[in-house]
Protein backbone atom coordinates (compact mmCIF):
# COMPACT_ATOMS: atom_id res chain seq x y z
CA UNK A 1 0.00 0.00 0.00
CA UNK A 2 1.14 3.66 -0.67
CA UNK A 3 2.23 5.29 1.97
CA UNK A 4 0.81 8.41 1.86
CA UNK A 5 2.72 10.99 4.50
CA UNK A 6 -0.78 12.45 5.36
CA UNK A 7 -1.92 9.08 6.54
CA UNK A 8 1.54 8.07 8.53
CA UNK A 9 1.33 11.67 10.44
CA UNK A 10 -2.40 11.10 10.71
CA UNK A 11 -1.74 8.01 12.73
CA UNK A 12 0.87 8.52 14.63
CA UNK A 13 -0.27 11.94 16.09
CA UNK A 14 -3.52 11.20 16.52
CA UNK A 15 -3.03 7.83 18.35
CA UNK A 16 -0.59 9.79 20.70
CA UNK A 17 -2.86 12.75 20.89
CA UNK A 18 -5.86 10.04 21.76
CA UNK A 19 -3.64 7.98 24.22
CA UNK A 20 -2.92 11.07 26.09
CA UNK A 21 -6.31 12.19 26.50
CA UNK A 22 -7.16 8.95 27.59
CA UNK A 23 -4.76 8.92 30.44
CA UNK A 24 -6.07 12.79 30.89
CA UNK A 25 -9.86 11.75 31.37
CA UNK A 26 -9.08 9.28 33.73
CA UNK A 27 -7.67 12.21 35.58
CA UNK A 28 -3.97 10.66 35.31
CA UNK A 29 -1.98 13.03 36.09
CA UNK A 30 -4.33 15.22 38.70
CA UNK A 31 -3.68 18.98 36.65
CA UNK A 32 -5.40 21.93 36.92
CA UNK A 33 -5.11 25.87 35.71
CA UNK A 34 -1.90 26.52 33.67
CA UNK A 35 -0.52 23.34 33.97
CA UNK A 36 -4.09 21.51 32.56
CA UNK A 37 -4.40 23.77 29.57
CA UNK A 38 -0.88 22.80 28.52
CA UNK A 39 -1.91 18.87 28.78
CA UNK A 40 -4.98 19.68 26.87
CA UNK A 41 -3.86 21.74 24.23
CA UNK A 42 -0.78 19.00 23.46
CA UNK A 43 -3.31 16.19 23.27
CA UNK A 44 -6.06 18.73 20.92
CA UNK A 45 -3.36 19.62 19.42
CA UNK A 46 -1.90 16.18 18.18
CA UNK A 47 -5.11 14.57 18.24
CA UNK A 48 -6.79 17.50 16.06
CA UNK A 49 -3.70 18.12 13.72
CA UNK A 50 -3.68 14.12 13.45
CA UNK A 51 -7.01 14.70 12.14
CA UNK A 52 -6.64 18.01 9.90
CA UNK A 53 -3.65 15.98 8.30
CA UNK A 54 -6.13 13.05 7.45
CA UNK A 55 -8.04 15.04 5.27
CA UNK A 56 -5.11 16.22 3.27
CA UNK A 57 -5.40 12.61 0.82
CA UNK A 58 -9.37 13.42 0.27
CA UNK A 59 -10.44 14.06 -2.99
CA UNK A 60 -12.77 16.56 -1.72
CA UNK A 61 -11.73 17.70 1.73
CA UNK A 62 -14.73 20.67 1.68
CA UNK A 63 -17.14 17.24 2.10
CA UNK A 64 -15.44 15.27 4.55
CA UNK A 65 -18.43 16.41 7.07
CA UNK A 66 -20.68 13.41 5.17
CA UNK A 67 -18.28 11.18 6.36
CA UNK A 68 -20.28 11.19 10.07
CA UNK A 69 -23.30 9.81 7.88
CA UNK A 70 -22.58 5.91 7.92
CA UNK A 71 -21.58 4.79 10.80
CA UNK A 72 -24.08 1.57 11.46
CA UNK A 73 -21.83 0.49 8.88
CA UNK A 74 -18.57 1.39 8.14
CA UNK A 75 -15.50 1.71 10.82
CA UNK A 76 -14.23 5.04 8.63
CA UNK A 77 -17.42 7.00 9.69
CA UNK A 78 -17.43 5.30 13.34
CA UNK A 79 -13.65 6.73 13.46
CA UNK A 80 -14.73 9.90 12.54
CA UNK A 81 -18.39 10.13 14.77
CA UNK A 82 -15.87 9.15 17.95
CA UNK A 83 -13.22 11.29 17.08
CA UNK A 84 -15.34 14.25 16.77
CA UNK A 85 -17.38 13.41 20.38
CA UNK A 86 -14.16 12.74 22.22
CA UNK A 87 -12.55 15.83 21.62
CA UNK A 88 -15.87 17.99 22.29
CA UNK A 89 -16.05 15.67 25.32
CA UNK A 90 -12.23 16.12 26.50
CA UNK A 91 -12.48 19.55 25.59
CA UNK A 92 -15.57 20.31 28.09
CA UNK A 93 -13.52 18.00 30.77
CA UNK A 94 -9.99 20.24 29.91
CA UNK A 95 -12.14 23.83 30.38
CA UNK A 96 -13.24 22.50 33.98
CA UNK A 97 -10.14 22.10 34.72
CA UNK A 98 -8.35 25.13 33.51
CA UNK A 99 -10.72 27.43 33.89
CA UNK A 100 -13.19 25.97 37.55
CA UNK A 101 -10.52 24.04 39.01
CA UNK A 102 -13.09 20.97 38.96
CA UNK A 103 -12.78 17.64 37.67
CA UNK A 104 -16.43 16.35 36.21
CA UNK A 105 -14.80 12.96 36.37
CA UNK A 106 -17.87 10.69 35.11
CA UNK A 107 -17.11 13.27 31.81
CA UNK A 108 -13.75 12.58 32.36
CA UNK A 109 -13.98 8.88 32.18
CA UNK A 110 -16.68 9.17 28.95
CA UNK A 111 -13.86 10.90 27.23
CA UNK A 112 -11.32 8.91 27.76
CA UNK A 113 -13.77 5.75 26.67
CA UNK A 114 -14.49 7.74 23.40
CA UNK A 115 -10.50 8.91 22.61
CA UNK A 116 -10.17 4.57 23.37
CA UNK A 117 -13.17 4.08 20.84
CA UNK A 118 -11.29 6.30 18.24
CA UNK A 119 -7.74 4.53 18.07
CA UNK A 120 -10.05 1.18 18.14
CA UNK A 121 -11.75 2.35 14.88
CA UNK A 122 -9.08 3.60 13.31
CA UNK A 123 -7.17 0.05 13.53
CA UNK A 124 -9.93 -1.57 12.55
CA UNK A 125 -10.33 0.65 9.09
CA UNK A 126 -7.35 -1.42 8.60
CA UNK A 127 -8.77 -4.83 10.42
CA UNK A 128 -11.48 -5.18 8.47
CA UNK A 129 -9.86 -5.56 4.73
CA UNK A 130 -9.73 -9.28 3.64
CA UNK A 131 -7.90 -7.79 0.48
CA UNK A 132 -4.95 -6.83 2.55
CA UNK A 133 -4.25 -10.21 4.44
CA UNK A 134 -1.55 -8.42 6.73
CA UNK A 135 -3.66 -6.16 8.52
CA UNK A 136 -6.61 -8.50 8.66
CA UNK A 137 -6.07 -10.01 12.20
CA UNK A 138 -6.60 -8.87 16.12
CA UNK A 139 -3.05 -7.93 16.26
CA UNK A 140 -3.93 -4.89 14.26
CA UNK A 141 -6.11 -3.12 16.94
CA UNK A 142 -3.95 -4.79 20.03
CA UNK A 143 -1.07 -2.81 18.35
CA UNK A 144 -2.71 0.56 17.82
CA UNK A 145 -4.37 0.79 21.43
CA UNK A 146 -1.04 -0.66 22.78
CA UNK A 147 0.98 2.08 20.95
CA UNK A 148 -1.33 4.91 21.91
CA UNK A 149 -2.18 4.32 25.50
CA UNK A 150 2.16 3.47 25.88
CA UNK A 151 2.71 6.68 23.86
CA UNK A 152 -0.51 8.33 25.84
CA UNK A 153 1.48 7.07 28.94
CA UNK A 154 4.98 9.10 28.25
CA UNK A 155 3.12 12.06 27.58
CA UNK A 156 1.03 11.88 30.56
CA UNK A 157 4.33 11.21 32.57
CA UNK A 158 2.76 7.57 33.91
CA UNK A 159 6.54 6.70 34.25
CA UNK A 160 5.28 2.80 35.24
CA UNK A 161 2.47 2.58 33.24
CA UNK A 162 4.65 4.06 29.86
CA UNK A 163 7.39 1.64 31.01
CA UNK A 164 5.05 -1.67 31.30
CA UNK A 165 3.14 -0.59 28.59
CA UNK A 166 5.54 0.24 25.99
CA UNK A 167 7.06 -3.15 26.18
CA UNK A 168 4.13 -4.74 25.65
CA UNK A 169 3.35 -2.87 22.78
CA UNK A 170 6.84 -4.10 21.25
CA UNK A 171 5.51 -7.69 21.96
CA UNK A 172 2.57 -7.08 19.87
CA UNK A 173 4.57 -5.08 17.46
CA UNK A 174 6.79 -8.02 16.83
CA UNK A 175 4.31 -10.50 16.89
CA UNK A 176 2.67 -8.60 14.32
CA UNK A 177 5.71 -8.49 11.74
CA UNK A 178 6.11 -12.25 12.17
CA UNK A 179 2.78 -12.93 11.26
CA UNK A 180 2.43 -10.47 8.50
CA UNK A 181 5.10 -11.99 6.83
CA UNK A 182 3.77 -14.94 6.18
CA UNK A 183 0.01 -13.36 5.96
CA UNK A 184 -0.64 -13.57 2.13
CA UNK A 185 0.83 -16.78 1.48
CA UNK A 186 -1.19 -18.52 3.90
CA UNK A 187 -4.81 -16.26 2.68
CA UNK A 188 -5.66 -18.83 0.17
CA UNK A 189 -5.53 -15.79 -2.66
CA UNK A 190 -3.00 -16.14 -5.60
CA UNK A 191 -2.76 -15.59 -9.06
CA UNK A 192 -4.38 -18.83 -9.71
CA UNK A 193 -7.53 -18.00 -8.10
CA UNK A 194 -7.57 -14.32 -8.62
CA UNK A 195 -7.61 -15.88 -12.52
CA UNK A 196 -9.25 -18.94 -11.91
CA UNK A 197 -7.00 -20.61 -14.12
CA UNK A 198 -4.66 -22.67 -11.49
CA UNK A 199 -7.01 -25.32 -12.69
CA UNK A 200 -5.58 -25.73 -15.83
CA UNK A 201 -1.91 -25.35 -15.07
CA UNK A 202 0.45 -22.62 -13.32
CA UNK A 203 -0.39 -18.96 -14.24
CA UNK A 204 1.95 -16.16 -15.03
CA UNK A 205 1.28 -12.46 -16.16
CA UNK A 206 2.17 -12.29 -19.43
CA UNK A 207 1.60 -9.22 -20.69
CA UNK A 208 -0.18 -5.78 -18.20
CA UNK A 209 -2.99 -4.36 -19.69
CA UNK A 210 -0.80 -0.91 -19.60
CA UNK A 211 1.83 -0.40 -20.68
CA UNK A 212 2.27 2.83 -17.99
CA UNK A 213 1.30 3.26 -14.39
CA UNK A 214 -2.15 3.15 -13.00
CA UNK A 215 -4.01 4.43 -9.67
CA UNK A 216 -4.26 1.05 -9.01
CA UNK A 217 -0.03 0.15 -8.87
CA UNK A 218 0.04 3.57 -7.21
CA UNK A 219 -1.55 3.30 -4.25
CA UNK A 220 -1.73 -0.32 -3.83
CA UNK A 221 1.28 -2.00 -5.11
CA UNK A 222 4.01 -0.13 -3.91
CA UNK A 223 6.91 -2.12 -3.92
CA UNK A 224 9.78 0.54 -3.78
CA UNK A 225 8.91 1.30 0.06
CA UNK A 226 10.19 -2.31 0.99
CA UNK A 227 13.63 -1.63 0.12
CA UNK A 228 14.70 -0.74 3.90
CA UNK A 229 12.11 -2.82 5.35
CA UNK A 230 14.72 -4.47 8.06
CA UNK A 231 16.76 -1.66 8.85
CA UNK A 232 13.07 0.88 9.40
CA UNK A 233 12.20 -2.54 11.70
CA UNK A 234 15.05 -1.90 13.97
CA UNK A 235 15.12 1.69 13.97
CA UNK A 236 11.17 1.78 14.99
CA UNK A 237 11.83 -0.92 17.75
CA UNK A 238 15.04 0.87 19.11
CA UNK A 239 13.76 4.42 18.47
CA UNK A 240 9.78 3.92 19.01
CA UNK A 241 9.58 1.37 22.26
CA UNK A 242 13.41 0.27 23.76
CA UNK A 243 14.48 4.01 23.81
CA UNK A 244 11.93 5.66 25.57
CA UNK A 245 11.65 2.81 28.44
CA UNK A 246 15.54 3.02 29.10
CA UNK A 247 15.25 7.25 29.35
CA UNK A 248 12.11 6.32 31.58
CA UNK A 249 14.32 4.37 33.67
CA UNK A 250 17.23 6.75 34.04
CA UNK A 251 16.66 9.48 36.91
CA UNK A 252 13.66 11.93 36.26
CA UNK A 253 14.66 15.10 34.37
CA UNK A 254 12.34 17.16 31.44
CA UNK A 255 14.80 16.73 28.88
CA UNK A 256 15.06 13.43 28.86
CA UNK A 257 11.64 12.71 29.14
CA UNK A 258 11.12 15.26 26.25
CA UNK A 259 13.78 12.74 24.08
CA UNK A 260 11.78 9.92 25.24
CA UNK A 261 8.51 11.74 23.38
CA UNK A 262 10.47 12.50 20.42
CA UNK A 263 12.23 9.44 20.07
CA UNK A 264 8.63 7.46 20.20
CA UNK A 265 6.89 9.37 18.13
CA UNK A 266 9.72 9.15 15.43
CA UNK A 267 9.81 5.34 15.94
CA UNK A 268 6.66 5.05 15.64
CA UNK A 269 6.48 7.02 12.32
CA UNK A 270 8.68 4.60 11.20
CA UNK A 271 6.62 1.61 12.02
CA UNK A 272 3.90 2.86 10.27
CA UNK A 273 5.59 3.62 7.36
CA UNK A 274 6.32 0.02 7.26
CA UNK A 275 2.68 -0.67 8.23
CA UNK A 276 1.34 0.50 5.06
CA UNK A 277 4.77 0.05 2.47
CA UNK A 278 4.52 -3.65 3.70
CA UNK A 279 1.23 -4.57 3.24
CA UNK A 280 0.53 -6.19 0.14
CA UNK A 281 -3.12 -6.05 -1.67
CA UNK A 282 -4.18 -8.70 -3.27
CA UNK A 283 -4.53 -6.80 -6.35
CA UNK A 284 -1.30 -6.62 -6.75
CA UNK A 285 -1.72 -10.79 -7.62
CA UNK A 286 -3.26 -9.66 -11.04
CA UNK A 287 -0.31 -7.48 -12.13
CA UNK A 288 2.02 -10.43 -11.12
CA UNK A 289 3.31 -8.26 -8.43
CA UNK A 290 3.07 -8.07 -4.57
CA UNK B 1 -27.12 3.67 2.66
CA UNK B 2 -23.85 2.28 2.90
CA UNK B 3 -25.53 -1.46 4.26
CA UNK B 4 -25.92 -3.90 1.36
CA UNK B 5 -29.66 -4.89 0.96
CA UNK B 6 -30.74 -8.61 1.68
CA UNK B 7 -31.61 -9.42 -1.64
CA UNK B 8 -31.81 -7.79 -5.07
CA UNK B 9 -34.71 -8.17 -7.35
CA UNK B 10 -32.41 -8.53 -9.89
CA UNK B 11 -28.82 -9.74 -10.59
CA UNK B 12 -27.50 -7.81 -13.82
CA UNK B 13 -23.89 -8.65 -15.01
CA UNK B 14 -21.35 -9.75 -16.92
CA UNK B 15 -20.26 -13.50 -18.45
CA UNK B 16 -17.06 -12.83 -19.84
CA UNK B 17 -15.79 -16.24 -22.36
CA UNK B 18 -12.43 -16.42 -21.29
CA UNK B 19 -11.94 -19.10 -24.25
CA UNK B 20 -13.07 -16.45 -27.37
CA UNK B 21 -11.34 -13.38 -25.71
CA UNK B 22 -9.02 -12.14 -28.54
CA UNK B 23 -7.54 -9.67 -26.11
CA UNK B 24 -8.32 -6.92 -28.79
CA UNK B 25 -9.13 -4.23 -26.21
CA UNK B 26 -11.87 -2.88 -27.90
CA UNK B 27 -14.27 -3.29 -24.82
CA UNK B 28 -11.64 -1.19 -22.58
CA UNK B 29 -11.97 1.59 -25.39
CA UNK B 30 -15.84 1.35 -25.92
CA UNK B 31 -15.95 1.74 -21.84
CA UNK B 32 -13.81 5.01 -21.60
CA UNK B 33 -15.35 6.31 -24.66
CA UNK B 34 -19.05 5.70 -23.35
CA UNK B 35 -18.20 6.47 -19.79
CA UNK B 36 -16.00 9.93 -20.52
CA UNK B 37 -18.93 11.55 -22.39
CA UNK B 38 -22.21 10.28 -20.88
CA UNK B 39 -22.75 9.46 -16.98
CA UNK B 40 -21.04 11.27 -14.45
CA UNK B 41 -17.39 12.70 -13.96
CA UNK B 42 -15.31 11.89 -17.61
CA UNK B 43 -12.70 9.34 -16.99
CA UNK B 44 -9.50 11.47 -17.21
CA UNK B 45 -5.96 10.81 -18.94
CA UNK B 46 -2.64 12.42 -16.89
CA UNK B 47 0.21 13.33 -19.67
CA UNK B 48 -1.68 11.35 -22.35
CA UNK B 49 0.85 12.46 -24.84
CA UNK B 50 3.92 12.85 -22.59
CA UNK B 51 6.39 10.61 -20.87
CA UNK B 52 4.38 9.11 -18.59
CA UNK B 53 0.58 8.65 -19.73
CA UNK B 54 -1.48 7.43 -16.69
CA UNK B 55 -5.68 7.87 -16.72
CA UNK B 56 -8.86 6.10 -15.27
CA UNK B 57 -10.44 3.11 -16.30
CA UNK B 58 -13.03 0.92 -15.89
CA UNK B 59 -11.98 -1.82 -17.63
CA UNK B 60 -8.67 -3.60 -18.00
CA UNK B 61 -7.56 -6.42 -20.20
CA UNK B 62 -4.96 -8.35 -18.51
CA UNK B 63 -2.93 -11.56 -20.39
CA UNK B 64 -1.90 -14.81 -18.90
CA UNK B 65 0.45 -17.80 -19.76
CA UNK B 66 -0.94 -20.92 -18.75
CA UNK B 67 1.47 -24.04 -19.07
CA UNK B 68 -0.42 -27.35 -17.64
CA UNK B 69 1.62 -30.10 -16.83
CA UNK B 70 1.95 -31.68 -20.00
CA UNK B 71 1.21 -29.98 -23.57
CA UNK B 72 1.71 -26.68 -24.78
CA UNK B 73 0.92 -23.21 -22.46
CA UNK B 74 -1.51 -21.26 -23.67
CA UNK B 75 -2.22 -17.28 -23.35
CA UNK B 76 -5.79 -16.31 -21.86
CA UNK B 77 -6.46 -12.79 -21.98
CA UNK B 78 -8.28 -11.84 -19.38
CA UNK B 79 -10.90 -8.81 -19.33
CA UNK B 80 -11.48 -7.24 -15.62
CA UNK B 81 -13.82 -4.87 -14.21
CA UNK B 82 -16.45 -4.53 -11.32
CA UNK B 83 -18.02 -7.45 -10.55
CA UNK B 84 -21.35 -5.98 -8.78
CA UNK B 85 -20.98 -8.38 -5.84
CA UNK B 86 -23.36 -9.71 -3.93
CA UNK B 87 -21.02 -9.14 -0.71
CA UNK B 88 -19.69 -5.94 -1.73
CA UNK B 89 -16.51 -5.15 0.36
CA UNK B 90 -16.42 -1.72 -1.33
CA UNK B 91 -19.79 -0.75 -0.57
CA UNK B 92 -19.96 -1.38 3.54
CA UNK B 93 -16.94 0.38 4.28
CA UNK B 94 -17.87 3.93 2.24
CA UNK B 95 -18.50 6.85 4.93
CA UNK B 96 -20.52 8.67 3.50
CA UNK B 97 -23.54 6.55 1.67
CA UNK B 98 -22.29 7.70 -1.76
CA UNK B 99 -21.44 3.61 -2.88
CA UNK B 100 -24.63 1.73 -2.93
CA UNK B 101 -25.65 -1.95 -4.19
CA UNK B 102 -29.44 -1.18 -6.08
CA UNK B 103 -32.06 -3.27 -4.81
CA UNK B 104 -33.70 -3.08 -8.09
CA UNK B 105 -31.12 -4.53 -10.23
CA UNK B 106 -27.82 -5.35 -8.31
CA UNK B 107 -25.21 -2.87 -9.65
CA UNK B 108 -22.91 -0.54 -7.66
CA UNK B 109 -22.39 2.51 -8.31
CA UNK B 110 -21.27 5.52 -6.79
CA UNK B 111 -23.45 8.65 -6.04
CA UNK B 112 -20.36 11.28 -7.29
CA UNK B 113 -21.69 14.13 -5.46
CA UNK B 114 -21.36 12.39 -1.90
CA UNK B 115 -17.77 11.09 -2.41
CA UNK B 116 -15.43 12.43 -0.57
CA UNK B 117 -12.09 10.47 -2.78
CA UNK B 118 -11.11 8.98 0.63
CA UNK B 119 -10.27 5.55 -1.20
CA UNK B 120 -10.79 3.23 0.84
CA UNK B 121 -13.17 1.84 -1.37
CA UNK B 122 -10.70 0.87 -3.86
CA UNK B 123 -8.65 -0.84 -0.97
CA UNK B 124 -11.55 -2.87 0.34
CA UNK B 125 -11.95 -4.15 -3.44
CA UNK B 126 -9.68 -7.26 -4.29
CA UNK B 127 -10.20 -7.08 -8.16
CA UNK B 128 -8.82 -3.45 -8.50
CA UNK B 129 -12.12 -2.57 -10.12
CA UNK B 130 -12.32 0.81 -8.56
CA UNK B 131 -10.08 3.78 -9.97
CA UNK B 132 -10.15 6.94 -8.48
CA UNK B 133 -10.04 10.06 -10.91
CA UNK B 134 -7.03 11.94 -10.65
CA UNK B 135 -8.76 15.42 -12.21
CA UNK B 136 -12.49 15.20 -10.36
CA UNK B 137 -11.22 13.66 -6.77
CA UNK B 138 -13.88 11.01 -7.32
CA UNK B 139 -14.01 7.51 -7.41
CA UNK B 140 -14.83 5.69 -10.97
CA UNK B 141 -15.90 2.45 -11.36
CA UNK B 142 -18.20 0.38 -13.97
CA UNK B 143 -21.56 1.46 -13.87
CA UNK B 144 -22.47 -1.51 -16.16
CA UNK B 145 -23.78 1.48 -18.59
CA UNK B 146 -26.80 2.04 -16.32
CA UNK B 147 -27.33 4.68 -18.92
CA UNK B 148 -27.31 2.14 -21.40
CA UNK B 149 -29.21 -0.70 -20.07
CA UNK B 150 -32.66 1.33 -19.06
CA UNK B 151 -32.44 3.81 -22.00
CA UNK B 152 -35.55 3.86 -23.95
CA UNK B 153 -33.89 6.30 -25.78
CA UNK B 154 -31.49 3.60 -27.39
CA UNK B 155 -32.12 0.92 -30.08
CA UNK B 156 -32.85 -1.63 -28.31
CA UNK B 157 -30.06 -3.83 -29.63
CA UNK B 158 -27.99 -0.65 -27.90
CA UNK B 159 -29.39 -1.29 -24.43
CA UNK B 160 -26.41 -3.21 -23.40
CA UNK B 161 -23.30 -2.03 -21.85
CA UNK B 162 -20.79 -0.60 -24.51
CA UNK B 163 -18.37 -3.18 -24.08
CA UNK B 164 -20.59 -6.23 -24.55
CA UNK B 165 -22.31 -4.06 -27.83
CA UNK B 166 -18.47 -3.62 -29.21
CA UNK B 167 -16.91 -7.13 -28.62
CA UNK B 168 -16.12 -8.23 -31.99
CA UNK B 169 -15.70 -11.79 -30.54
CA UNK B 170 -18.42 -11.79 -28.77
CA UNK B 171 -17.09 -13.27 -25.65
CA UNK B 172 -18.89 -10.52 -23.38
CA UNK B 173 -22.41 -11.20 -22.00
CA UNK B 174 -24.97 -8.99 -20.53
CA UNK B 175 -28.00 -10.44 -18.38
CA UNK B 176 -29.81 -11.27 -15.56
CA UNK B 177 -27.56 -14.18 -13.30
CA UNK B 178 -30.19 -13.94 -10.46
CA UNK B 179 -33.01 -15.67 -13.09
CA UNK B 180 -31.86 -19.70 -13.78
CA UNK B 181 -33.28 -19.36 -16.66
CA UNK B 182 -31.91 -16.27 -18.34
CA UNK B 183 -29.32 -17.04 -21.16
CA UNK B 184 -26.34 -15.90 -19.51
CA UNK B 185 -27.37 -18.10 -16.29
CA UNK B 186 -27.70 -20.96 -18.48
CA UNK B 187 -24.00 -20.30 -20.51
CA UNK B 188 -22.79 -20.22 -16.99
CA UNK B 189 -24.07 -23.69 -16.16
CA UNK B 190 -22.97 -24.94 -19.34
CA UNK B 191 -19.73 -24.19 -19.41
CA UNK B 192 -18.53 -24.61 -15.53
CA UNK B 193 -18.72 -20.70 -14.83
CA UNK B 194 -16.26 -19.28 -12.15
CA UNK B 195 -15.79 -17.03 -9.44
CA UNK B 196 -12.50 -14.83 -9.21
CA UNK B 197 -11.39 -14.74 -5.56
CA UNK B 198 -14.12 -16.89 -3.79
CA UNK B 199 -12.25 -16.98 -0.76
CA UNK B 200 -12.06 -13.36 -0.51
CA UNK B 201 -15.91 -14.00 0.51
CA UNK B 202 -17.34 -11.05 -2.12
CA UNK B 203 -19.90 -13.62 -3.95
CA UNK B 204 -19.54 -11.77 -7.26
CA UNK B 205 -22.15 -11.77 -9.62
CA UNK B 206 -20.28 -11.42 -13.27
CA UNK B 207 -18.93 -15.14 -14.07
CA UNK B 208 -15.78 -15.92 -16.09
CA UNK B 209 -15.96 -18.99 -18.48
CA UNK B 210 -13.11 -21.02 -18.06
CA UNK B 211 -11.31 -21.57 -21.56
CA UNK B 212 -11.98 -25.13 -22.94
CA UNK B 213 -9.60 -27.75 -23.38
CA UNK B 214 -7.60 -27.64 -26.66
CA UNK B 215 -8.12 -30.58 -29.28
CA UNK B 216 -5.59 -32.96 -28.89
CA UNK B 217 -3.33 -34.14 -31.73
CA UNK B 218 -2.36 -37.43 -30.30
CA UNK B 219 -3.50 -38.87 -33.17
CA UNK B 220 -3.37 -36.98 -36.43
CA UNK B 221 -4.72 -40.21 -38.44
CA UNK B 222 -5.83 -43.68 -38.41
CA UNK B 223 -3.46 -44.54 -41.19
CA UNK B 224 -0.90 -42.37 -40.27
CA UNK B 225 1.18 -45.85 -38.75
CA UNK B 226 0.71 -47.47 -41.96
CA UNK B 227 2.39 -44.36 -44.05
CA UNK B 228 6.09 -44.83 -44.91
CA UNK B 229 8.25 -43.21 -42.39
CA UNK B 230 9.51 -38.77 -43.24
CA UNK B 231 12.74 -39.18 -43.78
CA UNK B 232 14.30 -37.42 -41.32
CA UNK B 233 18.35 -37.30 -42.66
CA UNK B 234 18.33 -34.24 -44.40
CA UNK B 235 19.26 -34.36 -48.37
CA UNK B 236 21.01 -32.19 -50.96
CA UNK B 237 22.80 -29.71 -50.11
CA UNK B 238 22.29 -29.46 -46.57
CA UNK B 239 22.38 -33.37 -46.60
CA UNK B 240 25.99 -32.94 -48.36
CA UNK B 241 27.10 -30.04 -45.79
CA UNK B 242 26.18 -32.94 -42.77
CA UNK B 243 27.95 -35.61 -44.34
CA UNK B 244 31.03 -33.03 -44.22
CA UNK B 245 30.92 -31.95 -40.71
CA UNK B 246 31.08 -34.92 -39.18
CA UNK B 247 33.60 -36.04 -41.29
CA UNK B 248 35.70 -33.29 -40.08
Amino acid sequence: MHPAPSVIIFTTLSGAGFGLLFWLGLGLPAVSGWVALAFYALACGLAGGGLMASTFHLGHPERAWKALRQWRSSWLSREGVCSVAALLVMAVHGAGLVFFDTRLAVLGWLGAALALGTVFTTSMIYAQLTSVPRWRTPLTPALFLGVALGGGALLAGQVTAAMVLLALAALVQVAWWRRGDVALATSGSDLASATGLGRIGAVRSFAPPHTGTNYLLREMVHEVGRKHAARLRVIALALGYALPVVLLALPFSHALAALAVLAHLAGIAAARWLFFAEAEHVVGLYYGRR
Amino acid sequence: MTTLPDTTTRKLGLVIDLDTCVGCHACVIACKGWNTENYGAPLSDEDPYGAAPSGTFLNRVHSYEVTPDAGAAQLVHFPKSCLHCDNAPCVTVCPTGASYKRVEDGIVLVNESDCIGCGLCAWACPYGAREMDAAEGVMKKCTLCVDRIHNENLPEEDRVPACVRTCPAGARHFGDLGDPTSAVSLLVKERGGMDLMPEQGTKPVNKYLPPRPRDRLDEVDVLAPLLAPVADEPGGFLGWLDRALERL
